[in-house]
């Protein structure tokens, strides 16, 4: 297995945050030591290759990253996520691709995380409740995995479906939202580069309250759009409908890109708290990614599009 | 013993627990990763909380008989007004920073702000004419004026309501409590027009 479960790992032998932070340099300092002993080089390397696209912002904390969560599943709280989450089954988990494709197939999620290298990406998340976290993720783009089951001429978006089980999920004896969760992208932005299917976080095996064992991240938009603990990816031809637009289809619409320009209806998007400082800053188009993903939306209108 | 037969000190330093909590988690890191939004909820929900004890006095003294609660209403409803304004410190400071460009679209575009601010206008005449000197000035009139109290606390159930992103638990408490308060007063008032 690529990544530890946590069981697995000593505290020794968890990088420190510190550390971490200041990776490059400790990377630096080891090559040089690997290249002065003449040990096998890359032995000591984390078995994930730096992407592409990430942020060179300070990321924040585990801690910060792993107890101001928004997952219903486990209680509407921001506290609640890391209250409840251990009672979730991260093993054994399966997630099935289908619909329009020529290879359908399930996935047993340890074979999945073999089967694709992962990569380390520090990505800016935009809540649409007006905070912001910058947050080290380990995973493998979407498009790997789409392209593999071979989407026929049909597949013109794609459905993201979440676990429902009450037992394990208190938040879902409770009909906040229609469960399961259900998020959606089209084509064309789920076989984007930047949209990511994550396992990790820290060099870590993903917390259950992040999403365990796999999500997605897709860091133009808003949070909520980056469905958590994932068991279907369905190839679809009409547009999904998510759990979101449900819920109030005035607030919350399919793109859900992040827009300073367009307001929710009850709050203003034009500026953000990043987790960790004091002043607002303001938010940036498609929170950053225009150049990336910008043309996906050559010639709509934003505001019907919301 | 003395305590017991002055109460009112001891119910003044208990209605500064709120504000001392905060100080408290402040300073041994428990205000969580986002300390701005923990202070400005927290601030408002006892806002809330001190309108609804001010409420409650009324009906408890006609369900109970016992008339010695009035005595702490004025105190328990300055209270509430004092963390009214320390909530909308925390909005117009920590949260906004005194960007007025922000603050006047948001009055003008988000009903629950407007709602919140009209909630603490309507509250401040109660404030300012809670003196002894102010109810003899005003005499009947006194009364009247502090009618205010009931579509001040309203819009404040309707300031939360509005803010919440889904889960209505919490403002449905507060409100059904304002209901049950403000439905006895209803109940009351046709008793004694039944009645005269």
């Amino acid at each position: 297995m690529l990544i530890k479960r946590p069981a697995d790992i000593l505290p020794s032998e968890i990088t420190p945050e510190a550390v971490y932070r200041d990776r490059r340099r400790f990377i630096q300092g080891a090559a040089a030591l690997a290249a002065l002993t003449a040990l096998p080089a890359g032995a000591a390397l984390p078995p994930h290759k730096k992407g592409l696209y990430s942020t060179s912002e300070p990321p924040n904390s585990f801690k910060e990253i792993t107890t101001y969560n928004n997952f219903y599943e486990f209680g509407t709280d921001k506290a609640d996520p890391a209250a409840n989450a251990h009672r979730l089954q991260t093993r054994p988990w399966t997630v099935s691709i289908e619909g329009a494709c020529r290879k359908p197939k399930v996935w047993d999620i340890d074979a999945l995380i073999r089967a694709f290298p992962l990569e380390e990406r520090i990505y800016r998340l935009r809540c649409v409740e007006g905070w912001s976290m910058v947050i080290p993720w380990l995973g493998f783009p979407l498009a790997d995995l789409l392209k593999q089951v071979e989407p026929t001429g049909n597949a013109k978006y794609v459905e993201f479906v979440s676990l429902h089980d009450p037992k394990q999920m208190p938040g879902q004896r409770r009909a906040i939202l229609d469960w399961p969760y259900l998020e959606g992208l089209r084509l064309d932005e789920a076989l984007h580069p930047l949209t990511l299917l994550v396992v990790g976080l820290y060099g870590q095996e993903l917390p259950n309250q992040n999403g365990a064992p796999i999500r997605l991240v897709v860091p133009w938009k808003y949070g909520f759009k980056s469905a958590k603990s994932i068991v279907r990816i369905r190839l679809v031809e009409g547009q999904p409908v998510s759990s979101w637009m449900k819920a109030a289809p005035r607030e919350y619409g399919f793109y859900s890109n992040v827009n300073p320009e367009v307001d929710h209806p009850r709050w203003s998007q034009a500026k953000e708290r990043r987790i960790g400082e004091f002043l607002k800053r303001p938010t940036l188009m498609f929170n950053g990614y225009g150049e990336q993903v910008a043309h996906l939306y050559a010639g709509m209108d934003l505001r019907r599009h919301f | 013993m003395a305590w017991y037969r002055n109460p009112k000190p001891w119910l003044f330093l208990l209605c500064l627990y709120p504000l001392a909590r905060l100080f408290y988690l402040a300073a041994t890191d428990g205000l969580g990763v986002n300390p701005i939004e923990f202070i400005t909820r927290s601030l408002g929900t006892w806002t809330l909380t001190g309108l609804l004890l001010t409420l409650a006095i009324t009906p408890v003294r006609k369900l109970t008989g016992y008339t010695g609660l009035v005595r702490y209403r004025r105190l328990l409803g300055l209270f509430a007004f004092f963390y009214g304004v320390l909530h909308l410190l925390s909005y117009l400071w920590l949260d906004q920073f005194f960007d007025w460009a922000a603050i006047v679209k948001d009055l003008w575009q988000r009903p629950f702000i407007t709602f919140g601010m009209a909630a603490l206008l309507l509250l401040l005449p109660l404030a300012l004419t809670s003196t002894q000197a102010a109810m003899r000035r005003l005499g009947r009139n006194w009364q009247r004026v502090h009618w205010l109290i009931y579509p001040a606390a309203i819009a404040g159930v309707l300031h939360y309501g509005w803010l919440v992103k889904k889960d209505l638990t919490q403002p449905l408490i507060y409100g059904g409590i304002l209901t049950v308060l403000l439905g006895l007063r209803v109940f009351a008032f046709y008793q004694k027009t039944k009645a005269g």
